[in-house]
This record gives structure tokens, sequence and C-alpha cells, in this order.
């Protein structure tokens, strides 16, 4: 039974694969809230479908890119909650997870790009051929990755000028984070972030030194 | 049971309020295990904590600080009674990676989790060095995040603030004296090194909040902000008029003028309110000049002083373990899992 979550959007989603098919899945009401929803949730779709925190198998989780305080909120919970439950824990990019719901669902085939919001006028980009990654991710300003291949994701919907064909679905969902791992159909990660940005931070200026 | 060791609650601490990443495991009032992972040398050359980086290095750190803790109490995750948490005041991206983890830990043991408050723990921790609290007890809280004066009753449900810093903390002053002088980040120990070969009234910095109208508004209240500053111009008039500065001198005569404040407000305190023990926490508790000056002046009044050593006064997990220990022992009611990180968390809520 594996137990997935993505925390790279503002919305927290969650569901549960029993190797055949979902069997649960849920999404937060309040965006930015990861910390809040996410054990609720965890909690919620297990008793929804019926079982106990010793049923789950596995752990997936979406390794961003996305908003840094929500990523770190979903890959501690899956780290420590492996660590609890002695289960394994396989990360998968964000973006596959979108790329392929799309190729799988007809809205896409050949080339196209996946691009989500990355906040501060950029956005999270990369680059599938028939549903498997072949550039990216990068974080880039939209003018400078406009393109007219389909692009799916909530980046095309914000930046329509540089992304003139939005196509597919616009957040990722657990649900199909759970098929990707299930059936192996993206690169499985270390729970890593993918943050793709430093921290901002500058040194102040060094003070002249007392004798 | 097997022997006194064996008496309480086993709770598993954990605390991300700042740049500490800290894992302790207490059963009732005895430690077991109080492991740390600091990142503070990654923020030393920015002269201050950065809450990304600090966030990031907790995730990092969360589960190795996790497992070197369980080791070290010789425990299993699954022995444990219950999960405790800083859920504020804090960094909140920091705070939140302490809350994500324990919340994970807490709903895959199935045990209870208790989401506490930051000074409160500070208070709490004293418990595994010198035994159950004194009721009621003064507890002045000192370190780079807050100065406090707080009156504890029962500090699993309620502290009673006295007074607080209304500037800078005690310890954001010795960091930036540290820095004028060109001494080390953090600067609280690095003060207290070099103080300790400085004349201590070589230089008359000011007490703040001391005069007699301050005292009419802000009896128990600090202020820091200005003495930093009287260091500050005290330095540049000397660099201005090229005279050599003796750079232990100016420590040793700014650590006195912060510790007198500090000691006789909480001596004051502590005598009209009829209270008959004192307890100091915070990473500032851990210099030796405020913890003599304190022990002397409270003893002269008939004052018992406790401090824990300074290993359990700068922030930790034992520290969160001990309150939470302490809550379920007394058996208050746990968080929910909807626990929210609370950056400005009062100081009156003990349990979020
Ligand atoms: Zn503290």
């Amino acid at each position: 039974m594996l137990l997935a979550f993505d925390t790279a959007t503002p919305l927290v989603t969650v569901a549960l694969h029993d190797g055949n098919e979902v069997i649960a899945e849920q999404v937060s009401d309040r965006p930015m809230k990861h910390g809040e929803s996410l054990a609720p949730l965890i909690d919620a779709v297990t008793r929804q479908a019926g079982l106990v925190r010793q049923d789950l198998t596995a752990i997936a989780v979406g390794a961003g890119p996305g908003p840094f305080t929500g990523l770190r909120v979903g890959l501690v919970t899956a780290r420590t909650l492996a660590l609890a439950l002695e289960i394994p824990v396989y990360a998968v990019c964000t973006l596959d997870v979108l790329a392929v719901e799309a190729y799988d669902t007809g809205a896409v085939e050949g080339d196209f790009l996946v691009a989500t919001d990355a906040r501060r006028k950029e956005v999270y980009i990369a680059s599938y051929r028939d549903g498997v990654r072949t550039d990216g991710p990068a974080v880039l300003k939209p003018a400078v990755a406009a393109s007219d291949l389909p692009v799916v994701g909530e980046g095309a919907l914000l930046y329509p000028d540089s992304f003139p064909r939005p196509v597919g679905p616009a957040r990722p969902s657990a649900g199909w984070l759970a098929r990707v791992v299930t059936e192996e159909r993206a690169e499985l990660l270390d729970p890593e972030p993918l943050y793709l940005r430093r921290p901002d931070a500058v040194a102040p200026p060094a003070p002249k030194r007392v004798s | 049971m097997k022997d006194a060791s064996a008496h309480g609650p086993l709770v598993l601490g954990i605390e991300t309020s700042c740049d500490e990443t800290g894992v302790g495991i207490v059963r009732g009032h005895t430690l077991l295990a109080d492991a740390v992972a600091s990142s503070v040398e990654e923020h030393a050359r920015f002269g201050g904590v950065v809450p990304e980086v600090a966030s990031r290095a907790h995730l990092e750190a969360m589960v190795p600080t996790i497992e070197r803790a369980c080791e070290t109490a010789g425990i299993k995750l699954n022995d444990i009674d219950a999960v405790a948490v800083t859920s504020g005041p804090g960094l909140a991206g920091a705070l939140l990676v302490g809350v994500g983890a324990a919340k994970a830990l807490a709903w895959g043991l199935g045990k209870p989790i208790y989401g506490v408050n930051h000074l409160a723990a500070h208070v709490a921790v004293d418990q595994l060095e010198h035994g159950p609290l004194p009721e009621p007890c003064l507890a002045m809280l000192v370190s780079g995040g807050h100065s406090s004066l707080l009156k504890v009753t029962d500090v699993t449900v309620g502290v009673d603030p006295l007074g607080a810093t209304i500037d800078d903390a005690a310890g954001e002053a010795f960091d930036k004296v540290a820095r004028l002088l060109g001494l080390g980040f953090p600067g609280g120990p690095h003060i207290d090194r070099t103080a300790a070969s400085g004349n201590s009234i070589a230089i008359d910095f000011p007490r703040g909040l001391t005069s007699r109208r301050d005292l009419e508004r802000h009896r128990y209240d600090f202020s820091f902000s200005g003495l930093k500053t009287a260091v500050a111009r005290w330095v540049e008039a000397k660099q201005r008029a090229g005279e050599p500065i003796d750079v232990a001198d100016v420590a040793a005569s700014f650590q006195e003028a912060v510790c007198d404040v500090l000691t006789r407000k909480a001596v004051d305190a502590a005598l009209s309110h009829g209270i008959e023990d004192i307890l100091i926490g915070g990473g500032v508790a851990a210099n030796t000049r405020l913890r003599a000056m304190a022990t002397e002046r409270a003893e002269a009044k008939g004052i018992r002083v406790r401090v824990p050593r300074p290993g359990l006064c700068t922030d930790n997990g034992a520290m969160v373990a001990a309150l939470g220990a302490e809550l379920v022992a007394r058996g208050r009611t746990p968080s929910a899992l909807d626990l929210p990180a609370d950056s400005s968390q009062p100081i009156t809520t003990v349990v979020a």
C-alpha cells in the first residue's frame, strides 16, 4: 500500500495506491497551509480507505521544484514517516508527475513542456518527449523560456504571452504521483528537495577591526 | 520497573526554532539523550542566522539527529510514549520542519503530540538537572531571541510574563558588540572569554530602563539597544582620536552593564512577588559573569538561584522533551494533528 503526497504547489494533495489503482485521494482546501494540512490529510485518506498506518508499505513524495517551505514539509514528513514505519520512501520530480498525467490522458503527445509557478515572475520548467523528461528542470523567466510547444501546468496559464498553448492539468495530483511510482514511469529520486535556487542571503560588509 | 531511571513517561522532543536541530529523549526527569546538529557555522559569515539556510539545514539534519538520539538513549522509536515539539515562537520556516517531523513521528507511531512553547521549555529543562521546579519560581530567560522575566506557577499550564526586552534581546546585544570588537559569532562566548582579562569598571556604559522614571513604566522590562549604541559610539570616538582600544576592557564593561541590569531586575521581581527561587535559562545563561552576579545578589536576599549546565541552556531537544514529559505526567491535553507552527506563539500558551 503506497502513500503518496505532494506539497510542491500551494495545495497539498494526498493519495493511496494499492498496487492496482488509486483507492483514495484528497486535496487540501487552504492554500499555503502545508504544515497544518498534510498530517490530517494523511490521516483522512487512510481512514477513508479503511486502513491503519501499519498497512502502509512505501511512501511517494513530490520532490519539487516548488515553494520551499511547502516542499520541506512534504520531504521531512516523508523521511520521518518512513523512519517511524520502517518503510522506503521514493521521490519524483513534481513536473514529471504533471507530464505523465498529461501524456497518459492524451492531452499531449510528442514534444511538450511542463511549467509551474516559481513566483518572483519566474517558472519552473522542463522539456518532455512522449511523457519522459529530456531537459530540466530549471527556473527561468517566462520570456526566456517562451515556446510554441504545448505547455502543461500552471505556468502556461499564468504567462499566456510566453506559452500560448496551455494543455492538460494545471497542478500535480498525488494520485498520479502514486501511479508514476508504482509503474516506475519516471526517475525515482532520493527524497532531496529540488530547490533550484540558492537561499537569499547577503554577507554584511566586514566591520573595521578594532586595534 | 528495573531501576529508578525507569520512572515517568518516555518522551522525544524536537526543537527547530532557530539554527539548532535538537532531538532530546527523557524519561520523567531523567535525560537519556540530547542530540543537537547546529548550522551556526553556515550563518557565521552573515553575522546572524539566515532563516532559509537554517530551514534547509533542519531538513537535512532531522532524521540523522532522531536516529542519533535513539541510539544514545538506547531506545527504539516504538518505545516512546509521546512526541513534543517546539511550535513557537521562532523562525516560521524553521519551526515548520520540526513540527512536520513531529507530526509524522506521532502519527507513524500512534502516539500523542504536544506542540509546546519554546520559552516554557527553557524553564522545564532545569528539572533534568535539579529535579522538580519550585512552585512558584521566577524565570529569567536570556538568549539571542528573548529576554524575559516570567512568573512560573505551573509550567504546564501558564507562564505569567512580568517583563521582556522592548528592543534587542540580550544575546543580540552580545552578537552586535562582538562584531563591533572584531570578535566572532555568536558573540556571547567570545565576549565572556575576552572579558575575563578586562576591567569591568573601566567604562561606565548605560544601564537601560533603570532610571526612576523608566522604572515606573518598565520596572521589569529590558532595553539593550541604547547600550549597544553607546559601545559603538565609544569605540568610534577612540578610533577617531587615534587612541588604542582595550578590547578586553570594553567587553568586560559591556558585559557588566548587561548582567547588572538583568540580575537587578530579576532579584527585584522575585522579592516583590515573594518568590524564593530564581531560574536562569537561555543561551546567555551560560555567561559566567551572569551566573556569578545573579547568585551573589540573590543569595544576599535569601533567594536561591538555579541555572542548568550550559549545554542545557542553549536551544536543544531535551528541553522540549522535558516539558513534554511534564505535560504527560500532569495529564494535559495533547495538540491536534493540524497543529500550526506559530512564529509568535505567546508565552501564555504552553501547549498549542
Ligand atoms: Zn531559546
